[in-house]
């Protein structure tokens, strides 16, 4: 088996001092895996992944990514070790344009023809933003937004893809598109991209998945396969209830 | 009559444009009001002073009341003023940006303000200055309307200046990144921007920028160490009026203030000019309560 993408082992981290949102979480993503985190809301989701972005310090644990141990990188150097994060809310710049929006995902990179490829290659992914390439971000709807932050995240080539709720406050029928676009994108990246995604709409998250995480009070609760958490009776009664989930 | 009184504002207009580019810049950068904006006006002049001296000699260009000397000053004045807003950002407002509370930060740069202003008196006395004993001639353009052309270059440079900074902002990539943390510094550092860098580079342009307008400020009245202390309130209802965070609604905003403040001359009298401007401030906003050219969140 192959050496894992992004390895959390025992991650302790939390905003405020003495209060530990996250209390020793273990999570490996491999190679081209995607792997879906789910949980109650406050079970530390987003922390998780604001936590290995570098936005939130850690207290014990460690983060690595293939290999290189994280925290002692900043924040706006992930994205030259191969990490690309797309928060849950405010995941768009609103004033500048799609285009824009998509180039400062490329701004580490020097690569000036490649990057004009992935941008062509972002537009037939996502035919919607080539459309309207020149209009500011803030004006598209929730999903196109989503697919604005994602495409961003990935003109940054990286080989690790977090997204935090991609499926918040998007229609059922926009949550179908957005993760049949992941899977896609994966199939795209001919590298291995791996994918760690975040979600309380689990059961279509764990739909595109390989795996799956159920977080619970700072800590994995299950873990398992993506197709065996759908049919866990445990999970499907506490997390994958009829229309818990925003959708 | 009036004519002449809206060109004089044109001028003194152009010159609060280039100050509120400045602050409007590092306002929407940085997340606070930097009072101590205008005294990187004050020192820009100062600056050009010293250096005017140093370059002096040689032949004035045409009608211009000084030569090629002035203009190299002006740069030289650019980059130290930049690099006094560098110091001054090391220094004090580093650390201070680190609390949430910003209030800490505008009370600290009024402070700085005073300090600054002080520090001018003592290297540079409290008597005005001038960069050339030579007399502005001023002909007339149009019907009633006298300008010199010395005043004609402030308003052409502020224009030009005005130009290559929206250009700058929207074609390179610096400018994006400006742009982008702008918008929202959380992403945009995790989307690999070294969003310290580009602070450092909003203070060398916001200051840059302002001892532009310092020296032409300097060039058609005087110089003096209240200049910029005189001028930041007005600067910051040009900033405010426009919306802030808008460069071509800094640009508006000075206009319409200086054109105000030198209309309201002749209909109200001089001792109202320096609330005129806010008077104008207020009911604006009244009606485009984000500033003219702010509509959007």
């Amino acid at each position: 088996m192959s050496a894992p993408a992004l390895e959390v082992r025992a991650l302790v981290a939390g905003y405020v001092p003495e209060l530990d949102i996250l209390r020793g979480v273990s999570l490996e993503v491999r190679e081209h895996e995607i792997v879906t985190v789910l949980g109650p809301n406050g079970a530390g989701k987003s922390t998780l992944m604001k936590t290995i972005a570098g936005l939130v310090p850690m207290r014990a644990g460690t983060i690595r990514l293939f290999g290189t141990d994280l925290p002692g990188v900043a924040a706006h150097r992930m994205v030259r070790h191969g990490l690309a994060y797309v928060p849950q809310v405010g995941n768009v710049f609103a004033r500048l344009s799609i285009e824009e929006n998509l180039a400062i995902g490329a701004c580490a990179r020097t690569d000036r023809a490649a990057i004009e490829e992935d941008l062509a290659r972002m537009y037939a992914l996502f035919p919607r933003l080539g459309e309207r390439r020149r209009q500011p971000a803030g004006t598209l709807s929730g999903g196109e937004r989503q697919m604005v932050a994602v495409a961003r995240a990935l003109m940054a080539r990286p080989r690790v893809l977090m997204l935090d709720e991609p499926s918040a406050g998007l229609s059922p029928l926009m949550v179908g598109t957005l993760f049949a676009k992941v899977r896609e994108v994966r199939e795209v990246r001919e590298t291995g991209l791996s994918i760690l995604v975040v979600e309380q709409n689990a059961r279509a998250a764990l739909a595109v998945s390989d795996r799956g995480y159920v977080l619970a009070e700072g800590r994995e609760r299950i873990t398992g396969d993506a197709h065996a958490l759908l049919a866990d009776p445990e999970v499907g009664e506490l997390y994958l209830g009829a229309r818990r989930a925003l959708a | 009559m009036i004519a002449q009184y809206a060109a004089d504002g044109i001028v003194l207009g152009a010159t609060l444009a280039l100050g509120a580019i400045g602050l409007t810049l590092t306002y929407n950068i940085l997340r606070f009001a930097n009072f101590a904006h205008g005294e990187f006006l004050t020192f820009g002049a100062y600056f050009a002073l010293v250096f005017a001296a140093l370059f002096a000699g040689g032949q004035t260009l045409g009608p211009l009341t000084f030569g090629w000397g002035f203009l190299e000053a002006v740069a030289a004045a650019v980059v130290l003023t930049g690099l006094l807003a560098l110091v001054l950002d090391r220094l004090l407002f580093r650390a201070l940006r680190r609390s949430d509370v910003t209030v800490t930060l505008v009370i600290a740069s009024f402070g700085a303000s005073l300090m600054l202003r002080n520090v001018v008196v003592f290297v540079w006395g409290s008597r005005p200055e001038y960069y050339s004993r030579e007399i502005a001639v001023r002909s007339e353009l149009l019907p009633g309307v006298f300008m010199s052309a010395d005043e004609v270059f402030v308003i052409g440079l502020t224009a030009l200046a005005m130009l290559a900074l929206a250009l700058f902002l929207s074609r390179t990539r610096l400018g994006r990144a400006m742009r982008a943390v702008s918008d929202d510094p959380a992403l945009a550092r995790v989307s690999g921007i070294d969003v310290q860098a580009v602070i450092r580079w909003t203070w060398l342009i916001g200051g840059g920028l302002a001892a532009v307008a310092g020296a032409l400020f300097g060039l058609t009245v005087q110089i003096s160490p209240e200049m910029g202390f005189n001028m930041i309130l007005p600067m910051f209802a040009a900033a405010i009026l426009g919306g802030v965070g808008s460069i071509q609604g800094a640009v508006l905003g000075g206009l319409v203030i200086g054109l105000a403040q030198a209309l309201s001359v002749p209909l109200i009298g001089a001792a109202y000019k320096p609330a005129v401007a806010f008077a104008l401030m207020f009911l604006i906003l009244l009606f485009y309560p984000r500033g003219i050219l702010g509509g959007r969140t």
